[in-house]
């Protein structure tokens, strides 16, 4: 084996393959227990010592989206057979179902609320961003300072004075008012991480562009966009993860229509007892856009911005 | 193709002025260098004629149009970019079709026009790769190609070499300068270098601080420099000046440099003061006997010339002589100049005095 002084040697290599795997392991640990917590059964989610090895049951997902109700002993007697798998769960645990629970609705709402305002807080932050990069606008560092400031208190020191703003506008509890409300918290971030990933895309594409006989309009749409997708991507991923998993304004400002499901599964701790499964169930569910969302846009995340077509 | 006029073009940036009343006109089919330091505004000045900025004051002609505040996009240029600037998502095919696309011309047209260009560059081979893999030469063919595919009234060109290695930057020039020839086009060139400027150019502007110091062919510009700044901006070694005090009155055909009396072209103009006598290297001849005298420090062998560096009594001079010559550092000589080539300068004005020799050349007076 030669040596090389860039190449890092085997042993650094080994020391690094370790390192990354147990941090790997340490950070999927717990989404792991979510995961397997949504399977098991209620008695299993709270046995001690925890049971690694259980038997899955779709309890927790039945009980998540349903909600149940106990009869008298005759009345049970005389229902007809389950009709489905899941009224056979429930009736195994001695219960019937009453009716679909929020659950879906819920989901729905974060949805919306979650992917409307990144779509509004990517659009918006383009296009300030470019401006901000591009332009000879006045006063511009103040501007981006004042832009950045309002993330620089705690975001819920503004809560009151917000919910007060909503009442007036009629915005409490509404899809526009959470679309807004994340938008405008999000937007200082995306224009800043946006602003630098446009800043490092030459300008000389855009003005060949504008030679080769295109509008500004166009040449920022073929030519800046492609370029900068890496960093909308990744811009958006952020934009995305904190208004899905935002809590506290969504459990001020909302409470039925556009409630959210962050502020929603803690309300399934207060029905019929503590149905940790049933949590665990709709944590993993909620999961799963966001990291979905991800996934597909990684292939942007790890490809550089440009890749040698100017240089420098 | 086209005739391009600049008419007391001025650009400034807030408060800092780029580039002070400039005019000069590049004729139909021209390859025309605009050279200068970098802060000139040799760049500021073309990117004016391309519409990447739009001149403070001032016309620009393109073809008899006046297109000054018109954009980039309808002025029917092409602009070649010292990083290339080829579109990185899309392949060389894509690159060099893309400003056909803008004009929505038909796909088979597009088509036949991309494989002529491909044709001609020699770059047929590589159509369908991505951009990012290319050498420094072939993207340069790239960003050529997406220049004269769409036949544009002319091409500006912003140090299209200066991304190149010196090696290949020789080799390109040669390619660029055959390829002008053979298509006609006039063409604008931006560069630093003056040797690029000799050799490529059919005609150069001198530019510094914003103003247009010289404009003519590289010759005239070489022999007869219209200023200080153009006598030292072009040559290498450049020339050489000898500052001293007196006076060259009209009509007069010698000056005086201490003891000796040297021989220059007819003067048009007379000056009295600080003045400099403007001598190339290569016009210095070491004659035992002459009477202006100077004192060798030393020589630098350059095969067929050399270089000797001699100390006067006006100051430190170069000259290109034979590498037969022998020189001695130490040695004291006598130095004679070919009388038909020297120009003298105002040291206040740094501007050339007008002689018989130099009249053609400044049109003035």
């Amino acid at each position: 084996m030669s040596f090389s002084p860039t190449e890092p040697s085997r042993r650094q290599k080994w020391v690094a393959g370790t390192l990354v795997v147990v941090y790997a392991l340490v950070t999927i640990l717990p989404l792991v227990w979510i995961i397997a917590t949504g399977f098991k059964s209620p008695s299993d989610a709270i046995a001690y010592p925890p049971k690694v090895v259980f038997e899955p049951t779709l309890e927790g997902y039945v009980n998540l989206f349903t909600t149940r109700t106990r009869v008298s002993e005759e009345d049970f007697a005389a229902l007809p057979p389950p009709s489905s798998w899941y009224e056979q769960i429930v009736r195994d645990s001695g219960l019937v179902i009453a009716g679909p629970s929020r659950y879906g609705a819920r989901f729905a709402n974060s949805l919306i609320i979650g992917f409307g305002s990144t779509f509004l807080c990517m659009i918006l932050g383009t296009a300030a961003a470019y401006a901000f990069s591009r332009f000879r606008v006045p006063i511009k560092d103040d501007l981006l300072f004042f832009i950045l400031s309002t993330r620089m208190m705690p975001p819920i020191a503004v809560a009151i004075p917000i919910f007060l703003m909503f009442k007036n506008l009629g915005l409490n509890d509404t899809h526009a008012g959470m679309i807004l409300l994340y938008t405008a918290v999000n937007l200082s971030l995306s224009v800043w991480l946006l602003k630098g990933f446009i800043d490092e895309i030459p300008v000389e594409y855009e003005e060949a562009a504008l030679i080769d006989g295109y509008t500004r309009f166009q040449a920022f749409y073929k030519v800046v966009l492609p370029q900068a997708a890496t960093g909308i991507a990744s811009t958006a991923i952020f934009c995305l993860i904190f208004a899905w998993n935002e809590y506290a304004f969504a459990v001020l400002l909302t409470s039925g229509t556009a409630q959210t499901a962050p502020p929603f599964i803690p309300t399934i701790l207060g029905v019929g007892g503590q149905d940790w499964p049933a949590i665990a169930a709709g944590a993993t569910l909620f999961l799963l856009p966001v990291m979905v969302f991800t996934i597909l846009l990684r292939k942007h995340l790890l490809r550089g911005i440009t890749f040698g077509a100017v240089r420098k | 193709m086209a005739q391009i006029k600049i008419q007391n073009v001025r650009k400034d940036f807030g408060t800092f002025n780029a580039v002070r009343s400039s005019t000069f006109t590049v004729e139909d089919g021209e390859f025309f260098m605009l050279l200068g330091p970098s802060g000139c505004g040799k760049t500021t000045t073309l990117r004016m004629m391309a519409g990447l900025e739009l001149p403070t004051s001032g016309q620009i002609f393109i073809d008899g149009e006046e297109v000054g505040q018109r954009p980039a996009s309808q002025r029917d240029i092409a602009f070649v970019f010292q990083m290339f600037a080829l579109y990185p998502h899309l392949n060389v095919r894509r690159n060099i079709s893309y400003p056909l696309h803008s004009q929505g011309m038909p796909r088979a047209e597009v088509k036949a026009r991309v494989s002529e260009v491909a044709r001609i560059l020699d770059i047929e081979h590589i159509l369908d790769r991505p951009v990012g893999g290319l050498s420094g030469g072939d993207r340069q063919r790239v960003a050529l190609g997406r220049a004269i595919v769409r036949e544009p009234k002319a091409f500006l060109m912003d140090e299209p070499l200066g991304a190149l290695d010196a090696e290949f930057r020789e080799h390109m020039a040669e390619e660029l300068r055959a390829l002008h020839d053979r298509m006609g086009a006039t063409t604008v060139y931006v560069t630093h270098d003056q040797l690029e400027a000799m050799q490529m150019g059919d005609k150069i502007v001198v530019m510094n601080h914003g103003v247009v110091e010289q404009f003519g062919v590289p010759q005239q510009i070489y022999d007869w420099p219209a200023t200080k700044f153009v006598a030292q901006f072009i040559g290498s070694p450049p020339m050489n000046f000898l500052e001293f005090e007196g006076t060259v009155g009209k009509g007069a055909s010698e000056i005086r440099l201490g003891e000796a009396v040297i021989a220059v072209p007819q003067q048009l103009e007379g000056a009295t003061g600080a003045l400099t006598l403007g001598v190339r290297p290569e016009h210095i001849r070491l004659t035992p006997d002459a009477a202006y005298r100077g004192q060798v420090l030393a020589s630098e062998y350059l095969g067929t010339t050399q270089i000797v560096t001699v100390e006067t009594v006006n100051g430190q001079i170069k000259a290109r002589i034979p590498s037969t010559v022998i020189v001695k550092p130490g040695e004291t000589t006598g130095l004679e100049f070919d009388a038909r080539t020297l120009t003298v300068f105002d040291s206040e004005t740094k501007a050339a005095l007008l002689s018989v020799a130099n009249k053609g050349v400044h049109g003035h007076g």
